[in-house]
This record gives structure tokens, C-alpha cells and sequence, in this order.
């Protein structure tokens, strides 16, 4: 009981890491740029949820404040394209990834100026309740969480593959000129990308928020959240979440079974293992570019 | 036994077969040119001697050395230099820093005398730069020396290219489409060059070109590929007049040279 | 404007192209050894603190501005370093081999390290990278026998040849000291860059398949710039620690490795100059903030207001000069030099367009 119990929650908090990540893999398919802020989006996610919601902020119906951060949340996407990384257009990954970084810190830093920097605690209906069976303790959220990133993936892989946008999004990546050519607007669909990373983000924020209490710190899961892209493959929507799950099962397992200090060790160490042995991921395949 | 030898080479990328048991061979002091429309390997061979890609089937030998027991680094240290087709140099550097790594082969000091410039560091600094120095002459390449890279004309860094390699101090040198994208005047300076490469600097020239008035004004042997496959080989004039290239190559229509002469890019 | 007639090819491989910029170093330099006798101790130790900054800055810079490859995380070799050195130290070698050895140990490691990371490219290598900062803090106190773990460890007494140098007692020596290693490490850096090594690492970062044909061993190479750029920040965190008295397994964090960057990017990516240039931001940036929230009344202390700052002066630079202050200045130099000739679009970058290396 104890094994399913650590799986469960390993899960739960895999799946949160799997969201996070598949808005590094949604960013990377279309702009091949790779966004060190999505996890600080997500925290700032979880903040503006938080602002609508909570009595002493906005005091917002739950489930009508979810569709509005998620507008929120995208159209601030969507403006951080217009002003920032637009003008990085055509750079090379390196100086992105700098900026980015950078990103980050400004946003947990405006965050920290209008929330605080003081743990809290979002109201929200899926933290209340417990659900018990088979000798196993599932909180409400775990299911939510869980439930809402299957989803999410499936709808993303198949947005990805079937529709016109997220085609013209994958050849936006691959050859910005030929792609332009060919008649896409590049730039715009780029900064659809981004309105898309933020809502995901956003997602991923309220499910955090409903598991615990937040603060601005949280925005480093994004940390966790990269190595589970990583093992996934960058690539790959569906190897985003696997890595996450991974990821999420590993911490609990490692830190009930290895001696203290090796636990938080462990999703790193398997980072590692998997860049030197397979650095395209557990379930890519390799190419190499042609001279 | 000729300088470069490939004895029945053959490369597949997936199902397609890129080179199909080519075997060619190329003498000391000559100048030799591979043709061929666009996707016929040529380019192929080149990354083939350069170690880029390991022929599935074959042996290439230079000098008596085996080619494919080396790794790519390793094959400049034979005497093999080489340019590539889109311009590939060091962007961010002058052009005396670009021909300065390409005597990168000749290096004798240790990491500690160049960190402390003691020792043979400074006579070799002093030996490299009298030598790149005079492929800078030879090429004229004089006002552009301190320039970055980013910043020249496409035909200037043709040429640079040209005098990396020659920096090198090559006993064989592959040209991958040394007049592509050149004008006039400039694919005429080539032509000069490459004459001269041979004759002063006695180096061996192996070079792809689509110019075939540049080709039979400079080489003495020629290699028509299609397919991968060797079509023929001879003087370039045996060449162009060969019925198989001329139906493959050159189309039906009547061998002029101009048609040909446009430097069309791949 | 100065024109160089070159006349033999010395004049390629001197460290100063003419006399005029010699003099100029050299009468920086004059100010540089003034300094102790004119301004506070106070800010003599911010100027020591600029030094070892750009000490940290140049390792960094060898291998991200000269071959090209990220790194977010040369906070652990700094912590390396740090540690190597005092554990030396306390088991009785003597201050300046203790320090040297430092060096060498953390370069010989940094190599070591680089090896498996040789195939990874931009963004693959800063994850990794930044992996190894994040395990380096747990590693220190899994080794808590030799490092102390949480509690840490304090520096010990310096001595050199017999002369104590304690930055309370006389802060000018320990400048002095600072003031040594960076001249030296800059000096190695410069006798690098102008030597076969130095282009090696140029070409690896421009063009790998044409560093190759030319006969450079991408492997070796990318190498020896670990190792060697392993070693001057190693060297960096040596001074850090010593210069900050104690230290523990937080003390070299990941967003140390962050802001080394981030430093070297504002200052100017590829320069000997950017290095200084961004030490000297990053070391002053503190000390300018609090003056201005100190004039704006109560002297209020935002959390985070440093890094936020810091952030929004990054991506200010990243967008409008990618080449740092050193290429501001330098553009800025060159205007001069033309006036009134300059032309308004001299300086405009050439539009460019991304094409991936990656298929599918």
C-alpha cells in the first residue's frame, strides 16, 4: 500500500512537472527557442489565479476566475512575444536562452512586489477534499491534477499534428525564411506560441496552487520541470509528460528509500545520465544535420 | 600508385544510394574536377575524404595512408585541405585569425608555453604569419586581412576560403565549387589561381564545378557522375563529347559552354 | 585617428598594438596601484570585490565568449576551487601553492567533467550544466567530513612568505593580492588568445565541420577550454571565499553560475574588457540600489530588487546591444573617430533567419 501510495502522489506531482514542461516542449516546437521562464509563468500563473480569487484580493467565483486568468495569462504571453522576444527574432538559441533567464527574474521579482514574498494559500474547492480507497489517501487536487494534464497533452499532440496552426507552427520552427516564403506569418504565429505557453503555464499554476501553499520560489519547479523535458525529449509533447511522471515518481521513491541527502539528488543525477547516454531524450530518435 | 585512390566506394543515406561503387584515382600534380547535375555525389565524395561520412562499401587511400582509419581532424595532418560549398569560415574573426587556424596543423607548442608565450611560441607565431603572409600576397588579399568575416562580400570569401586551405600547406586540395556565385572577373582570377596552385606550389587539385569552361580550361582529367555512378572519365574534352554525359548531363541539346556558365548553386 | 604601418610580424603578436595604448594600460595600471592611498578601505574592498568578480568573469568568459559553449554551471567549479584550496590549506600546504594547486585541481576536474558533455550543443549543455550547479550544493553536504556540509567552514589565516594578509587588518594587501591574480590571469588569457590554442577555440565556436577540416580536434579542444576556463573561475571562488572569511554549501549557489553569466553578457560577450566591464556592474549594482531606495526615504528594502534590476539591465542589452558595454564603447569609438562621417545605419545588424539542425 505504501509503494501505490508513493506512486500516486509521485504522479500527482509528476503530472504538474509534465504541464511545465510541455510549455518548454509547445515554445521549443515553434520558435526552437527554449523558455528558462516557464516555470516562473507558472508561478505567476498561480499568483494572478490567486489575485482573482482569494477574499482578501478579487474574492471571484472559482470557476469563473479560471477562464480569466487564463486570458489573462495568455494575452501576457502574447505581449512578452510583442515586446521582448520578438526583437530576438532570428538569434541564436544562446543569447534566448540568456534572456529568458533574465525573464525570469523580473517576474518573480514584479510578483514578489505585488503579492508578497509570504507563503499562501489559494482557495481553491479542489484543496478540500480527501479520497480514500483501497487503503490509499488521494486528495481531491491529485485526481484534478492528473485528470486535467491527460487531457491537456492529448489536446496539444493532436492541436500539434491535426490543425493548420500548429502545422504552420512546426515549419515556423524548422525554416523561418522557407516558412515565410511559403506564405506563414511567422512572427504572428510565434506570438500565438507564446499566448499558448501562458495559458498552459496558467494551467499548471492553478493545479500547483491547489495542491499547496505558494509562493514566489515556486517558480523553480521550472527546474525540475526542464530536467523532465529533457528525459522526455525535447521534442515531444507526449515525452514532455512522460518525463515528468518520471520525474515526479522518482523524488518520493528516492527520498523514502535513499539515505538523506541523495534524494533530491536523484532527478539530477538522472539528467545527467540521460544527456551523456541518450541526449535526445528517452523516446526521440537522432539526426544529424548535413554538411 | 596515385596520390588519392577510391577503390569501389559506396555510400547509402537511408534507401538512397548517394555514391555506387565509385572508384577513381587522382595522380600527383594533377588537376581534377568531378561533374555532374545537382545530387550526383559529388559533393558526397568530398565528405566522404574529409571523414564527414564512412562509405558503407570501399577503400579510399591517400598516399598510401587509409583514409577511413582516420577521424575527420586527422585528415588535414596527411597534407588534404579543403572549401566548402556554402562558405563555411570562421565568422567571427578577421581574416588573417580565419587563415591563422588553418596552420592550426603545424602547431608544435604546449598548452604552458602559450599560456605564458615562453619558449617556441614566439618563433612559431613569427614562422605562421611569414607563412600565411604569402598566401595573403598570392591571393591579394591585402585590404581585407584585419576584416571580420561577417562583414565581406560573398566573392571575397570565396576566397578566403581559398587561402585557409592554402594556409595549410596541402599536398591535395579539394575545391567544392571554387566559382559558384562568382562573377565574371572573379571566376577568371580563380581560373589563374588554380593554374598557378599547380604550377609554383605543385599541389594537387581535386575540385567539383559546374563551370565546364572553367573545368576544361584548368583540369586535365575530368569525372562525370550521375546517379552516383560513374559515367565517364577522360580529358575534358573526351568528357563532353562522351554520348552518356551529354544525354545525362548536358541534356540533348547541343554542349555549349555558356549554357553552363551562369554558376548556378545547389 | 591612428594608422599602424606594420613593418615586421611582431607587430601582429605584440599584447599592445602601439604606444599609445600601452601607455594607456599603463597608466591604468598606475591608478590601479595608487588606489589603496586614496580612497576608504570601505571601497577599496568593493574594488577587490570588482577583481575577483572579473577573475570568475574571465574563466567563464574563455569558454562561452571564445568557444562558444554555455555554461550555468561555474558556480560548482567555483565552489570547487574554494574548497580545494582551504582543505589544502588546512592540511598544511602553504597559502600560494594551496591556491595555485586549486587552480590546477579544479581544472583537471572541469576537463574531466567535460568530457561526457563534449557531444551536447547550446541549450542541451546549459541544462546539463546547470544540473551539475544544482548537484554541486547537495554533493557538498554529502561530503560533509571534508567540507563542513551546512556549517560550512571559515577561511583560514593567509600567509605569504611569512606576511600576513587579513582584509580587516590591512585591507591594501589584500587588494594588492586580488590586483596579482587578476594581472596574471589576464595575461595567460591574452597569450591564449594569441596563440594556435586560442584561434582553436574561435573556430570551434564559429564553425565546428570547418574547425575540423582544417585539422582541429573538436574534442580536445572543447576540452582544454573546460579545463582551462574551470581553473581561472576556480581561482575566482578561491578569492570569493577567502575574501567573504566563511562560507558553506550555499554560499556557491546555481544563481551565482547565473549572474556569472548574465555578467559577462552585459559586459560584453568575447572581450577581455566585457569581463571587467560586467564586474564592475555586478559588484556596484547593490551598492546603487541602496543609494537610490535610501534617497526615495525610510531606506525600504525590496527583496529581490537586485536580481529584478539586474534582469531588466540584461534584457535591455540583450536586445539593444547583444555585444555588451565593450561593444557599446566600441561602436562609441568608432563614431568618434569618424565624426562627422558616421553614417546612421553603420552599425545595423544584418537581418537573420533561423534554420534548425534538428528534422522533425
Amino acid at each position: 500500500m505504501e509503494f501505490m501510495q508513493l506512486l500516486l502522489s509521485g504522479l500527482a506531482n509528476g503530472c504538474v512537472y509534465g504541464l511545465v514542461a510541455l510549455g518548454f516542449v509547445l515554445i521549443y516546437k515553434a520558435t526552437e527557442a527554449v523558455n528558462f521562464a516557464q516555470g516562473d509563468f507558472m508561478m505567476l500563473g498561480a499568483f494572478v489565479m490567486l489575485g482573482l480569487v482569494n477574499p482578501q484580493y478579487m474574492g471571484m467565483n472559482f470557476w469563473l476566475a479560471v477562464p480569466i486568468a487564463l486570458l489573462i495569462m495568455g494575452a501576457l504571453g502574447y505581449l512578452l512575444d510583442l515586446t521582448v522576444l520578438r526583437h530576438m527574432f532570428g538569434q541564436n538559441q544562446t543569447a534566448i536562452v540568456i534572456l529568458t533567464i533574465a525573464l525570469g527574474f523580473v517576474i518573480r521579482f514584479v510578483t514578489g512586489a505585488i503579492w508578497g514574498h509570504e507563503p499562501v494559500n489559494l482557495h481553491s474547492p479542489l484543496a478540500l477534499g480527501d479520497i480514500r480507497a483501497f487503503g490509499v489517501v488521494l486528495s481531491l487536487a491529485d485526481i484534478a491534477v492528473i485528470i486535467v494534464t491527460v487531457i491537456m497533452t492529448m489536446l496539444l499532440w493532436q492541436f500539434f499534428q491535426r490543425t493548420k496552426l500548429g502545422l504552420a507552427m512546426q515549419a515556423a520552427s524548422q525554416n523561418q525564411m522557407a516558412a515565410y516564403y511559403m506564405g506563414i506569418p511567422v512572427k504572428r504565429v510565434q506570438g500565438a506560441v507564446w499566448a499558448l505557453a501562458g495559458m498552459v503555464a496558467c494551467v499548471a499554476g492553478i493545479l500547483y496552487a491547489s495542491k499547496g501553499s505558494l509562493d514566489i520560489s515556486a517558480g523553480f519547479i521550472g527546474i525540475k520541470a526542464f530536467a523532465a523535458a529533457v528525459i522526455g525529449g525535447f521534442g515531444s509533447l507526449p515525452g514532455a509528460l512522460m518525463g515528468g511522471l518520471i520525474v515526479g515518481v522518482i523524488e518520493p521513491f528516492a527520498a523514502r528509500y535513499l539515505p538523506p541527502g541523495y534524494s533530491q539528488i536523484a532527478p539530477y543525477a538522472l539528467l545527467i545520465l540521460v544527456l551523456i547516454f541518450r541526449p535526445h531524450g528517452l523516446f526521440a530518435q537522432v539526426r544529424t544535420k548535413k554538411v | 600508385m596515385s596520390l588519392l585512390e577510391l577503390n569501389n566506394v559506396t555510400l547509402k543515406f537511408g534507401g538512397v544510394t548517394a555514391v555506387n561503387d565509385l572508384t577513381m584515382s587522382v595522380e600527383e600534380g594533377q588537376v581534377y574536377a568531378l561533374v555532374g547535375p545537382n545530387g550526383a555525389g559529388k559533393s558526397t565524395v568530398f565528405n566522404m575524404i574529409s571523414r564527414f561520412y564512412r562509405p558503407a562499401a570501399g577503400s579510399i587511400t591517400f598516399d598510401g595512408h587509409d583514409l577511413l582509419k582516420l577521424k575527420s581532424h586527422e585528415v588535414p595532418q596527411l597534407g588534404i585541405a579543403r572549401t566548402f560549398q556554402n562558405i563555411e569560415l570562421f565568422d567571427r574573426a578577421t581574416v588573417l585569425q580565419n587563415l591563422l587556424v588553418g596552420r592550426h596543423r603545424l602547431r608544435r607548442t604546449t598548452l604552458v608555453e602559450e599560456m605564458f608565450f615562453v619558449g617556441r611560441a614566439r618563433a612559431q607565431e613569427r614562422e605562421h604569419r611569414l607563412a600565411v603572409e604569402e598566401v595573403i600576397d598570392f591571393l591579394d588579399l591585402q585590404p581585407y586581412r584585419n576584416q571580420m568575416i561577417a562583414g565581406l562580400p560573398y566573392g571575397v570569401r570565396k576566397v578566403v576560403e581559398l587561402a585557409r586551405a592554402l594556409s595549410t600547406k596541402p599536398r591535395l586540395l579539394l575545391l567544392d565549387e571554387p566559382a559558384s556565385g562568382l562573377s565574371v572577373e572573379e571566376t577568371q582570377d580563380m581560373r589563374w589561381w588554380i593554374d598557378d596552385i599547380r604550377r609554383q606550389m605543385g599541389i594537387t587539385v581535386l575540385m567539383v564545378e559546374h563551370d565546364m569552361g572553367l573545368v576544361s580550361k584548368v583540369c586535365d582529367r575530368v569525372l562525370a557522375l550521375d546517379g552516383g555512378k560513374k559515367l565517364a572519365e577522360g580529358t575534358p574534352a573526351e568528357v563532353q563529347s562522351h554520348p552518356k554525359v551529354i544525354e545525362a548531363y548536358l541534356g540533348t541539346g547541343a554542349i555549349s559552354k555558356t549554357a553552363n556558365a551562369k554558376g548556378e548553386r545547389v | 585617428m591612428r594608422f599602424h604601418f606594420k613593418t615586421d610580424y611582431d607587430h601582429d603578436i605584440r599584447l599592445f598594438p602601439d604606444w599609445w595604448n600601452f601607455s594607456l594600460y599603463a597608466a591604468l595600471l598606475a591608478v590601479m596601484v595608487a588606489l589603496p592611498f586614496v580612497i576608504s578601505s570601505f571601497y577599496l574592498g568593493e574594488v577587490t570585490n570588482v577583481l575577483i568578480w572579473a577573475i570568475a568573469g574571465l574563466g567563464l568568459m574563455m569558454l562561452t565568449g571564445q568557444t562558444g559553449q554555455v555554461s550555468l554551471g561555474h558556480s560548482a567549479f567555483m565552489a570547487m576551487g574554494c574548497y580545494t584550496c582551504v582543505i589544502l590549506m588546512e592540511a598544511g600546504v602553504p597559502f600560494v601553492a594551496a591556491f595555485v594547486l586549486c587552480g590546477i585541481i579544479t581544472g583537471v576536474i572541469g576537463a574531466l567533467i567535460a568530457i561526457p558533455a563534449l557531444k551536447l550543443h547550446g541549450v542541451y549543455l546549459a541544462i546539463a550544466t546547470l544540473a551539475l550547479a544544482i548537484l554541486a550544493d547537495d554533493i557538498i553536504v554529502i561530503l560533509s567530513p571534508w567540507t563542513g556540509g551546512v556549517n560550512g567552514k571559515f577561511a583560514p589565516d593567509l600567509m605569504i612568505f611569512g606576511y600576513e594578509i587579513n582584509r580587516w587588518v590591512n585591507p591594501g594587501a589584500w587588494y594588492y593580492m586580488a590586483l596579482v591574480v587578476v594581472l596574471v590571469v589576464t595575461l595567460i588569457y591574452r597569450n591564449i588568445l594569441r596563440s594556435p590554442l586560442g584561434r582553436a577555440f574561435a573556430a570551434v565556436r564559429d564553425s565546428e565541420i570547418s574547425a575540423q577540416a582544417m585539422g582541429v580536434d573538436i574534442a580536445r579542444t572543447k576540452t582544454m577550454a573546460f579545463g582551462i576556463s574551470c581553473a581561472i573561475t576556480g581561482l575566482g571562488g578561491a578569492l570569493m571565499g577567502l575574501f567573504a572569511g566563511a562560507f558553506n554549501n550555499e554560499t556557491f549557489n546555481f544563481l551565482l553560475a547565473i549572474q556569472l553569466l548574465m555578467m559577462i553578457v552585459i559586459g560584453g560577450l568575447g572581450f577581455i574588457h566585457g569581463a571587467f566591464l560586467g564586474a564592475i556592474v555586478v559588484a556596484f549594482l547593490p551598492q546603487g540600489l541602496s543609494i537610490l531606495t535610501d534617497q526615495m526615504g525610510r531606506g525600504f528594502n525590496i527583496p529581490g530588487l537586485e536580481m529584478g534590476v539586474f534582469g531588466l539591465l540584461l534584457i535591455a542589452f540583450i536586445i539593444f546591444e547583444p555585444h555588451g558595454l565593450y561593444g557599446r564603447w566600441l561602436k562609441l569609438r568608432i563614431w568618434l573617430e569618424l565624426f562627422p562621417f558616421a553614417r546612421r545605419d553603420l552599425f545595423r545588424r544584418q537581418k537573420s533567419y533561423l534554420k534548425t539542425e534538428r528534422l522533425r
